[in-house]
């Protein structure tokens, strides 16, 4: 590891001083951030510690959710609020790593944690993410859990986080404070598909701080749940995984909302299938259908082609559950 | 710049890049706590802080200033080892005993998850109150932390032994 500078920020004013010198980082509970140092992929040379920011988990008077960027993971799947009103949440908070991580790892840290594309942690191997321009090893190497959705020729890493994909479909809002003081934007808006900057994970400008991030309410009626397909039962990052909120107005599907995981850059919301579904009777052939039209865009590489059909079936299942589910 | 090491006080050190698990093996002499992976792989450096599980490899020793940890070396009391020590050694809980303190710190933090009704991946009721350890429950919350000898079988006996009976 590299030396650097370690300071503790007391309030987000101070943090963003901080952070937004050249070569700062921030630190949130470290699980990703230290192991990158170690094998210096990352090398800040200041590491502004934010853990001592706002964790509160705030419920708003117009049911929505407000959650300081500090809060644990495990803090955010046990709160009453989230296993009640957001299962989607707390099912794919549980869902990822180990109870030491969740206990450690804070929700601005998940949410920009970096791929673990085995490419990008070996710095024998070309990568364009780890060094842009230099070509990327999975294109023609072992990417059996690489992306089948959005990539580009300069890379397909997949986005790791099971909670992001509950938050992308749970239309969360971001909050963020930079250098003309605070801002918000859509979760879908802050992480990027790779294109010909896979070395930009976020949309996030240089030292911008993530302060909180918002949930908006859950209609009421609406069933939510997240299912992960791995290669082990458990402590295993996502084949595929699937966040999805339905709300049936009788037979029909009124409102749907799908988000994608382990098979893109990003946390991929299934925008192609939830058109296709909306207003349309909640059968299992409309889920079948909806999800092979959010999976016609696919492009598998030579060892992920599987990922396509199975996350056409994990879309029809979720949902033929969600449809069954008390609301 | 201070943290507590088993009810001590212990200085932190001056380069931040030292971690809580080289903190308690190289500058504290506290061996309990094990290097399996390094990388938060393998669970064997896990140690308590505040009560709550955590890998101390990848936790920055300086982010600890004023916080309290609980290694192997702190379960046991002057009246003996801790019940879940003395189960581990009646059920045969491990065989070359490389992963066991990490085992047994994790499973005394994840005792206290589940009366805190923190939830897990097999939590079949997001809304109950209360959480039983069911096997399956057990398993789960400690797939964190793995054993290569493949002990595991006794492993989840000597929890769920010790657990189960410390259950109202």
């Amino acid at each position: 590891m590299m030396s650097f500078t370690y300071a503790r920020a007391h309030d987000a004013l101070e943090a963003f001083r901080l952070g937004s010198a050249p070569g700062a980082k921030y630190l949130g509970g470290g699980t990703n951030l230290v192991d990158l140092m170690r094998e210096t992929i990352e090398q800040p040379s200041t590491l502004v510690d934010v853990t001592g920011l706002s964790s509160e988990i705030e419920e708003r008077a117009d049911g929505s959710l407000l959650i300081g960027a500090a809060a644990r993971n495990t803090a955010l799947a046990s709160h009453r609020a989230v296993r009640t009103r957001y299962p989607v949440l707390a099912r794919a908070i549980t869902a990822g790593a180990s109870a030491q991580i969740r206990n450690m790892a804070t929700v601005g840290g998940n949410m920009l944690q970096r791929t673990r594309c085995s490419y990008f942690y070996d710095d024998a191997a070309r990568c364009n993410k780890r060094s842009p321009g230099q070509g990327c090893d999975a294109a023609e190497g072992f990417n059996r859990n690489h992306a089948i959705l959005g990539a580009s020729s300069s890379c397909f890493a997949t986005h790791p986080s099971d909670m992001c994909v509950a938050l992308a479909a749970l239309d969360a809002v971001v909050h963020v404070r930079g250098t003309n003081g605070e801002r918000t934007l859509p979760f879908a808006e802050l992480h990027r598909l790779p294109d010909d900057r896979p070395d930009l994970d976020t949309r996030l400008a240089p030292g911008e701080l993530i302060t909180a991030v918002e949930l908006p309410a859950l209609k009421d009626g609406a069933r939510s749940t997240y299912r992960k397909v791995r290669d082990r039962a458990s402590y295993a990052f996502a084949l595929v995984s699937v966040a999805a909120a339905l709300e049936l107005d009788g037979d029909r599907v009124k409102e749907v909302r799908i988000a994608l995981g382990g098979v893109a850059h990003k946390p991929w919301r299934a925008a192609k299938a939830e058109q296709a579904l909306r207003g349309q009777p909640a059968t299992a052939e409309n889920f079948r259908a909806a999800a092979a039209a959010e999976l016609a865009d696919a492009h598998p590489l030579r060892d992920n082609a599987f990922k396509v059909e199975l996350a056409r079936r994990t879309i029809a299942a979720v949902l033929d559950e969600l449809k069954e589910m008390k609301a | 710049m201070s943290i507590i090491i088993n009810g001590s006080p212990a200085s932190l050190p001056d380069d931040p890049r030292v971690s809580l698990l080289d903190l308690l093996r190289e500058h504290l002499h506290l061996f309990g706590a094990k290097k399996g992976c390094d990388q938060g792989a393998c669970g064997a450096c896990t140690v308590l802080v505040d009560g709550e599980r955590v890998l101390s490899c990848l936790t920055l020793a300086v982010q600890l200033e004023g916080r309290s940890v609980t290694t192997i070396e702190g379960l046991a009391t002057a009246h003996g080892l801790h019940p879940l020590q003395k189960a581990f050694v009646e059920h045969d809980g491990f065989q070359c005993g490389y992963c066991t303190p990490g085992q047994i710190c994790s499973a005394v933090g994840m005792a206290d998850e589940v009366r805190r009704c923190v939830p897990s991946h097999a939590t079949a009721d997001l809304t109950a109150d209360t959480i039983s350890l069911s096997h399956d429950e057990l398993r789960e919350r400690m797939s964190g932390n793995l054993c290569r000898c493949g002990a595991y079988n006794g492993i989840v006996v000597a929890i769920a032994r010790t657990f189960e009976e410390a259950q109202p």
